[in-house]
């Protein structure tokens, strides 16, 4: 089972968003940058599957050459692998200050959309399924990136590798074996179903095992043969949604899938010394453009104070009252 | 020349997400002096025709085919009707609510099209014949983008609390024309298909209860909670929380309010102890009053609220929970 995981590096943003002056960006010299929630929680399931049933996963950015930081941190959670699909060049002078451009563009300005991101991902996606390793068997993403929130990069990829893509799962299962029927599994989590038949990998998918893999996280085990199959749910209006689909395929996940773990000591060292692979995709221009970024206008204002500690419950209950919530 | 909008329906109606959505694409169609139809799931015989029309369209298609599952659900072969669609009525722009299926068709629909797809628009104007102004929301709202898009059609989602839903100043008509849209699928078209669970939810849903009693770092720990529960249970509220608090374990991530959790519109907010992080104040955007119990009087979610109580929420809510007691027990 050879997983890829796609992630975002993203300014760190707490009580308030500060936009640069020339409106092309987040200043982020004070805060720093993270991974967006939802594929953090990715990162996790992913390690978890192959924790069960064997294989490998690989992290990929696409970003600038700082993003190497966000790579290490999801290597310090269980990832075995690091790809950087890098945006503008190294040496990076007019955003420095802010560590390579925090609004997805790299050191040349250049802003990467979704199609152009999606192009990224699949052409490295096909580069590995061309070379002795095979392709992924699983591709997982978040479900939409914390700052832009595009919600499109995963099904892009989707339909460029012609796989299936479920997006917004809360719950996955991967099947093993067995002709099709999911087996039972999953205590709210993840769950993987090991079903007969598990083993030698099969034909079909891509084989466990990467020829000289040296990377942690590495595990001899199953393989995606024939009869893999994910069964996911998701919650829409309150009802449950379950969705299967065989492997290869492509899964955007949001956060609550899992509770991802803290990296352990050996994991950050680890990561630390990881070798991270990484090539300059092409980028080409796309039909959305973004003129300025700006904070939304009038919602700042003051809370007026009901008071001070317990003292303060009469003129709360008054407001409770006064607001029609108390029946 | 055509604005379509993919509608999602809720019971005999539309869910609200669609109506506003309708409501942004009946305004980018009267501005470019064009129609607005409206695309939904089947069946046909229970289409909301008059709501339709009271939001400016005059034409329902109703996506029909055998092959879809039972819960009628399958994105790429929504999407596939929806490219089918806008190619036969040449659509300038094709709108969908930013609901998790919204933003997953239209995803699709770009995917199948090629073109750009602008996600959680609160404003779109045309420029030119395929240029269009927008104004797209990040960081779930709490950053707005100014953009330009240059695509035919264009794609776009409405983000979900940012357009109020209006009908039209006229209805098109006394009730939208129903008419059937059968797509061409294939295979790949129909590998994913949602299948609905039997089971509900319980409880008051967090989503759209009245009153939110909100705890977050402040509480303390996974034992703090019990009487922010008791005081949910006296107002007939859900329980929400922060981020930290379920990353931190304490509670389960379904009570999350905020970007990456749950959107709560109640009447009041009570948020206890939460620091007021951008991520969870999206959360609760279209909450009507907000009133925080926190010890900082500088933490930033004084500068969200309408009131607050400066104080140790675990002093506070016990207090309050006391009042209220006191107050419906016979004297």
């Amino acid at each position: 089972m050879d997983i890829l995981v796609c992630v975002k590096r993203v300014p760190t943003v707490g009580g308030t968003i500060v936009v640069t002056p020339d409106g092309q960006d987040l200043v982020t010299r004070m805060s720093g940058f993270t991974v967006s929630p939802h594929e953090e929680c990715a990162v996790e399931e992913a390690v978890r599957i192959v924790e069960r049933l064997g294989g490998s996963v690989t992290v990929l950015t696409l970003g600038p050459p700082e993003a190497v930081d966000q790579l290490r941190d999801m290597l310090a959670l269980g990832a075995g692998h690091a790809l950087l699909l890098e945006t503008g060049g190294l040496g990076a002078d007019s955003r420095g200050a802010d560590g390579g451009g925090a609004d997805g563009g790299g050191a040349d300005g250049r802003e990467w959309g979704p199609i152009a991101t999606a192009a990224a991902i699949s052409d490295a996606a096909r580069r590995r399924a061309e070379g002795p390793d095979g392709g992924y068997d699983l591709l997982l993403f978040g479900n939409e990136a914390a700052d832009t929130g595009d919600f499109q990069v995963a099904v892009r990829v989707a339909y460029a590798l012609g796989l299936p893509c479920l997006t917004g799962i809360k719950n996955l299962e991967i099947s093993v074996g067995g002709d099709g029927g999911a087996g039972a599994a999953g205590d709210g989590g993840a769950g993987v179903a090991g079903g007969g038949g598990a083993g030698a990998a099969g034909g079909g998918g891509a084989g466990a095992s990467g020829g000289g893999g040296t990377g942690a996280g590495e595990v001899e085990g199953a393989g995606a043969g024939e009869g893999v199959r994910a069964r996911a749910r998701r919650e829409y209006r309150g009802v449950e949604e379950i969705f299967d689909v065989a492997l290869p395929a492509v899964v955007s996940v949001k956060e609550g899938i899992n509770l991802p773990r803290y990296p352990s000591l050996p994991g950050r060292l680890r990561a630390k010394r990881a070798i991270i692979e990484r090539f300059a995709p092409e980028w080409h221009s796309e039909g959305l453009h973004k003129e300025r970024l700006r904070v939304p206008e009038g919602e700042q204002k003051r809370a007026q104070i009901l008071g001070t500690g317990p003292d303060a419950v009469p003129a709360l209950v008054r407001l409770l009252d006064e607001l029609g919530v108390l029946s | 020349m055509t604005v379509l909008c993919l509608v999602e329906r809720d019971g005999d109606g539309l869910a609200d997400a669609s109506l506003r959505a309708l409501t942004l694409a009946r305004e980018l169609a009267e501005s470019c002096g064009e129609d607005l139809a409206a695309v939904l799931s089947g069946p046909q015989d229970s289409v909301p025709g008059q709501v339709l029309a009271d939001y400016g369209a005059a034409d329902a298609y109703v996506i029909e085919s055998e092959r879809l599952p039972a819960s009628g659900y399958a994105p790429a072969a929504w999407a596939r009707a929806l490219a089918e669609l806008a190619s036969v009525v040449s659509a300038t722009a094709v709108a969908a609510a930013g609901t998790d299926r919204g933003s997953e068709v239209m995803a699709h629909l770009g995917a199948i099209t090629g073109q750009p797809m602008a996600a959680n628009c609160a404003a779109v104007r045309r420029i030119s014949p395929a240029t269009f102004q927008l104004v797209r929301h990040r960081w779930a709202g709490s950053l707005l983008e100014d953009a330009v898009l240059e695509a035919s059609p264009a794609l776009l989602t409405v983000a979900v609390d940012a357009v109020a839903a209006a009908p039209a100043a006229v209805p098109a008509a006394a009730a939208a024309r129903v008419v059937t849209l059968r797509p061409e699928l294939s295979e790949a078209d129909l590998h994913v298909c949602a299948t609905e669970s039997a089971e509900r939810s319980a409880g008051v849903s967090l989503a759209t209860a009245r009153v939110v009693v909100g705890g977050g770092r402040g509480v303390g720990g996974p034992d703090g909670f019990g009487a922010l529960e008791e005081l949910a249970g006296l107002l007939g509220a859900a329980v929400g929380v922060s981020r930290v608090v379920t990353s931190q374990g304490w509670r389960p991530h379904k009570q999350q309010v905020g970007q990456t959790g749950t959107r709560i519109s109640p009447e009041l907010y009570l948020a206890c102890g939460i620091s007021g992080a951008i991520q969870h104040m999206a959360g609760c955007l279209s909450a009507k009053h907000i009133v925080a119990v926190n010890t900082d009087p500088d933490a930033p979610i004084i500068s969200h609220a309408d009131y607050a109580v400066i104080g140790d929420l675990n002093q506070v809510i016990p207090a309050l929970v006391a009042a209220l007691r006191s107050r419906s027990a016979p004297p």
